[in-house]
């Protein structure tokens, strides 16, 4: 049952860390707002079903996103391309923060009531005493349907193929007549209704709230450095690894104390690093996508798949 | 002028490159002596580039070895090789953009003046060094440039501090990636002028597609066809080799000659 | 202003003007709290001149090296824990002056330097400041799991006012706020002398060199990771020396001061006070504090108004307040400034109606949505508006309208004139180059 909840919560982690690594891949251009995005899919889909239902807020929400990502990218962010990769990370920082202040002008400072949908709600199926919700299974089903449609649009499509090009190559695409500014855009727009979409079906999952930007934010930063930078393959393997990480992590009340006396050894309050010793796993369970990223830091820098040199 | 019983500077053996199933570089051997001044010529896509990235440790090759003053350098880090006593140029100008002219030049010889990392000294106090570094400077002729950030500099300016930041780390083994690239007729006579000037005793390894500087500037001549070297002699040697011809020169081998016989 | 004209500028001034600069510093930071005319006004003065120490630091990184870090708190944040267990040491009993509390927050900074930079410095560039972000929001949350070192929820208090020594038996207790503030001014002083004689040293020159063009500085004989990790270092180290401060300052220690919006506050307005020139984190850190507690007292969207200021700052001045500050003295300088005056009244005027005009538009929002039960009048710089009614609404976007529209025919008349300037500029600059022989 872990399972599952894990890798349904590594997939949306997936959805969330492809759209970033692609905008990072094509355009060198870290999204620091990219978590806004997902928090903005959210917020959006919640009005929008008040207004009318989950439905249609799943098919308009995302497009709503790709909106404002097209229009900023368009008028602020190609604005910085010739200041380097500082100043477009500083953009993207300040749009976020802006974001977030918006939102919380909007929709105030506490959670919305966004919604599982009616129809989705119920449990799939029973394994031993735990309940699988079918929502998780809704979750898992459009997070690998969009990948799938993802890898198809890159492989097979003509408009793909340019954005593979571009993705390498944007002064020789560009040259060969393509209008890589626009695919730029495309792109960017593309990777933030990937945001805006985990965040449709990932805001009622979990929580609706402005603080939620804040709180995945930072772990897809993980899932991409971990992954190796620029590899969308790394980016899952990641993505996963951490979902079931923490999934699991939160509902084991592990911690060295109990492993010390598998060993036969007493851990007493006197004893030295005592208070790492108390530590339960369900107590760390939020720090360890940091932890990995620091062993993998030091152990294996270019990441798992890392293709991108620095 | 090659003095012929000098030790060997670099060595390359039997030095292959590739990337993904595409081999740049074939097997290269190329032993260059102390002192000596060697052109690297080929036609485009030959891997001259490639080659320098190779010594420099820019990229690490596939297999073979290269030495440097017979120490073994293939897998140590760019600047492992540099404080050995090897220093490059790029084709493309690499240098420090928001520092002046001076910072840069400065900046390229802190290390081998023996400062490393210390910040316990301001470099005003570091006479010896600003002093040699002004003596650079007006040696490659941007005295009047002093001040101002690299990035505002005139391309051939930009080339030249290219130069003088190769060379301001008192290295003897400098490697010259297409110097003269960009450059007029006569931007490019006065700048082989300052390279001669400048790498006075140094073994020399350049890049170039400029024939007139080849045959000038070189005491012998590499020829990179395909990733292999098909000849490495004199330039007469060279010149009159049917190999080199035919796949290379030809034509414009005998239109040099002959601009070069009328000029003289 | 046009950004394509903002070509790097130098501050050199001769020896002497050196010498006059430091002085007036000096005499400045004395004489300082005679123009505070309240308690509060002093306070003001001790919390920016500890966050004039911490965005100086954070600058070693990002204007020195180039280095864009998100977790700049960190190193803030451990300083003035450690710091604050110091001082509780000191009250059990510990030989230790309290004006030296501040130096154990620097070694504290410096040895979390040493330790978590390792980590961060494994990679540069981009993937670097995602390191940073994922390394807080690890010591953040650390916090919260090691209560006997962090305090838990209520965290750590100390007593600055403890300990003995000859400095007491002559009064000098930290008691009162003043004695204080003259502790931060000389630390402040120091600090900032120090920061700067090291922008002087071959490792100062040689981070430029590394911010510029990483790959050069390999080539060229340096091995660019190791110097990275020498500037986390010290960069660290002063950042220990303000969290040492803000202990003395306040004596007490919370885990929010490592939580991330901090150090995006270091990052913002750092930025903001501009990263090229040494004084511009200074300016920083006198718009940070005003910011955070001026402002935030006239409005509660204070930080929507920040960001947009940010945010058009990057696009529009990347050089900060205090590239804008040098720009217009350089055109002073080449007597262009005059031309200058009517541009930048007719943006001014404009801009503070249009400023009005968005200030009304989200005060009213905010009254809606943050202040709903105190009903919904409200007023914007003395004019008075009604949230609920539409002609406030109306009134407030038509100004905005206006106001935009005006400052925008300003602003290309401006450009036109700054455009023409700087190219008479540049030509003074040529003439006077051909003039060295």
């Amino acid at each position: 049952m872990s399972v599952l909840n894990g890798v349904s919560y590594g997939l949306l982690l997936f959805m969330l860390s492809a759209g970033l690594t692609l905008i990072f891949s094509m355009m060198g251009v870290l999204n620091f707002a990219h978590a806004s995005f997902y928090m903005l899919g959210a917020y959006f889909a919640y009005q929008v079903s008040e207004w009318s239902n989950f439905w249609v807020a799943f098919v308009l929400a995302p497009m709503l996103v790709a909106v404002l990502g097209g229009v900023f990218e368009r008028t602020v962010l190609r604005k910085t391309h010739k200041f380097g990769h500082v100043a477009e990370l500083l953009v993207t920082f300040g749009l976020s923060f802006v974001i977030l202040e918006i939102v919380q002008l909007i929709w105030g400072r506490t959670p919305v009531d966004y919604k599982v949908p009616a129809a989705l709600d119920g449990s799939l199926f029973k394994l031993y005493n735990a309940a699988f919700p079918e929502y998780r299974a809704f979750m898992m089903f459009v997070a690998i349907g969009m990948l799938a449609s993802l890898f198809l649009v890159l492989k097979k499509t003509r408009i793909g193929l340019v954005i593979q090009a571009a993705l390498t190559h944007p002064e020789t695409t560009e040259a060969l007549g393509h209008n890589v500014p626009r695919v730029f855009a495309l792109v960017f727009a593309g990777g933030c209704a990937l945001a805006g979409l985990a965040g449709v079906i990932g805001g009622n999952a979990f929580i609706t709230e402005p603080g939620m930007a804040q709180a995945v934010g930072a772990i897809i930063f993980v899932v991409v450095v971990v992954g190796g930078m620029g590899s969308l393959g790394g980016a899952l393997v990641a993505s996963l690894l951490i979902g079931l990480m923490q999934t699991f992590a939160v509902g084991l009340d592990w911690s060295f104390i109990g492993g010390f006396q598998a060993l036969g050894v007493e851990v007493t309050p006197e004893t030295f690093g005592y208070p790492v010793w108390k530590l339960k796993l369900s107590q760390v369970a939020p720090i360890l996508p940091y932890l990995l990223l620091v062993v993998m830091l030091i152990v294996r820098p270019k990441g798992i798949m890392g293709t991108r040199d620095e | 002028m090659s003095p012929s019983n000098a030790p060997i500077a670099l060595e390359l053996a039997a030095v292959t490159k590739r990337f993904g199933k595409t081999e740049i570089i074939r097997g290269v051997d190329l032993a260059v002596r102390k002192g000596e001044r060697v052109a690297v010529i080929g036609p485009n896509g030959a891997g001259k580039s490639t080659l320098f990235n190779l010594i420099s440790g820019r990229f690490e090759p596939s297999s073979g070895s290269i030495r440097l003053n017979g120490e073994d350098i293939v897998g140590k880090r760019p600047y492992e090789i540099n404080r050995r006593g090897l220093a490059r140029s790029f084709q493309i100008t690499n240098i420090f953009s928001r520092l002046t002219v001076f910072e840069n030049l400065r900046a390229a010889a802190l290390y081998a003046s023996g400062q490393k990392y210390s910040f316990w000294k301001p470099l005003s106090k570091l006479t010896e060094l600003n002093d040699r570094t002004e003596a650079l400077m007006a040696s490659i002729e941007l005295k009047r440039r002093r001040d101002v950030p690299a990035s505002l500099l005139t391309y051939s300016e930009q080339r030249a501090l290219e130069i003088g930041i190769t060379i301001a780390g008192g290295g003897d083994v400098i490697l010259l990636d297409e110097p003269t690239a960009g450059m007029s007729h006569s931007e490019t006579d006065r700048f082989v002028h300052l390279i001669r000037n400048v790498t006075v005793g140094k073994t020399l390894l350049t890049v170039e597609h400029d024939m007139g500087v080849v045959f000038g500037l070189a005491d012998r001549i590499a020829v990179l066809v395909y990733g292999e070297v098909i000849a490495f002699d004199t330039p007469d040697k060279v010149r009159a080799d049917p190999k080199v011809k035919e796949a290379y020169l030809g034509a414009v081998l005998e239109a040099e000659t002959a601009a070069e016989g009328a000029a003289v | 202003m046009s950004s394509t004209a903002l070509k790097p500028l130098h501050f050199k001034p001769l020896n002497g003007v050196r010498i006059v600069v430091w002085s007036a510093f000096a005499v400045i930071l004395l004489l300082l709290p005679l123009a505070a005319q309240s308690s509060f006004a002093l306070t003001l003065l001790c919390l920016t001149g500890i966050a004039a120490i911490a965005c100086m630091s954070y600058n070693m990184l990002l204007g020195q090296a180039g280095m864009l870090s998100f977790g700049h708190a960190v190193y803030t944040g451990l300083g003035t824990f450690v710091a604050i267990h110091a001082m509780n040491k000191v009250a059990g009993g510990w030989w230790l002056p309290m004006w030296m509390i501040p130096l154990v927050g620097g070694l504290a900074g410096l040895a979390f330097g040493a330790l978590l930079g390792f980590v961060t410095t494994r990679k540069a560039g981009t993937p670097f400041s995602m390191i940073t972000l994922g390394v807080g929001e690890l010591v953040f949350a650390a916090a919260l799991m090691f209560p006997e070192f962090f305090g838990g929820e209520a965290g750590i208090n100390a007593n600055r006012t403890a300990g003995e020594g000859w400095l007491k038996d002559l009064g000098l207790t930290f008691g009162p706020q003043i004695q204080v503030y003259y502790l931060i001014a000389i630390y402040l002083f120091v600090c900032t002398a120090a920061m700067y004689a090291f922008t002087q040293t071959p490792l100062g020159r040689i981070a430029n060199a590394v911010r510029d063009n990483a790959e050069r500085a390999e080539f060229v004989g340096y091995d660019t990771r190791w110097v990275r990790y020498l500037i986390v270092m010290a960069s660290s180290f002063f950042a220990g020396v303000a969290g040492g401060l803000t202990a003395i300052n306040v004596e007490a220690a919370t885990a929010d001061l490592l939580h991330g919006v901090r150090s995006g506050g270091y990052l913002l307005f750092t930025f903001l006070g501009g990263v090229g020139f040494f004084f511009g984190p200074i300016i920083g850190a006198i718009l940070l504090i005003f910011a955070l507690v001026v402002l935030s007292e006239f409005t509660k969207a204070w930080q929507l108004y920040v960001g947009i200021v940010f945010l058009i700052m990057v696009v529009y001045a990347p050089g900060g307040f205090s590239a804008l500050i040098m720009l217009n003295l350089r055109r002073v300088k080449y007597g262009e400034w005059r031309k200058m005056r009517w541009p930048y009244a007719g943006m001014l005027f404009f801009g503070l109606i249009a400023l009005w005009g968005f200030a009304a538009i989200v005060e009213m929002l905010y009254q809606i949505q943050v202040a709903a039960g105190s009903g919904s009048a409200l007023t914007v710089a003395k004019i008075p508006l009604d949230a609920a009614s539409s002609l406030s609404w109306v009134t407030a976007i038509a100004v905005l309208l206006i106001g935009g529209f005006g400052f925008e025919v300003w602003r290309r008349k401006f450009k036109k004139v700054w455009d023409d300037g700087e190219e008479r500029i540049a030509e003074a600059i040529k003439k006077a180059e051909a003039a060295i022989v």
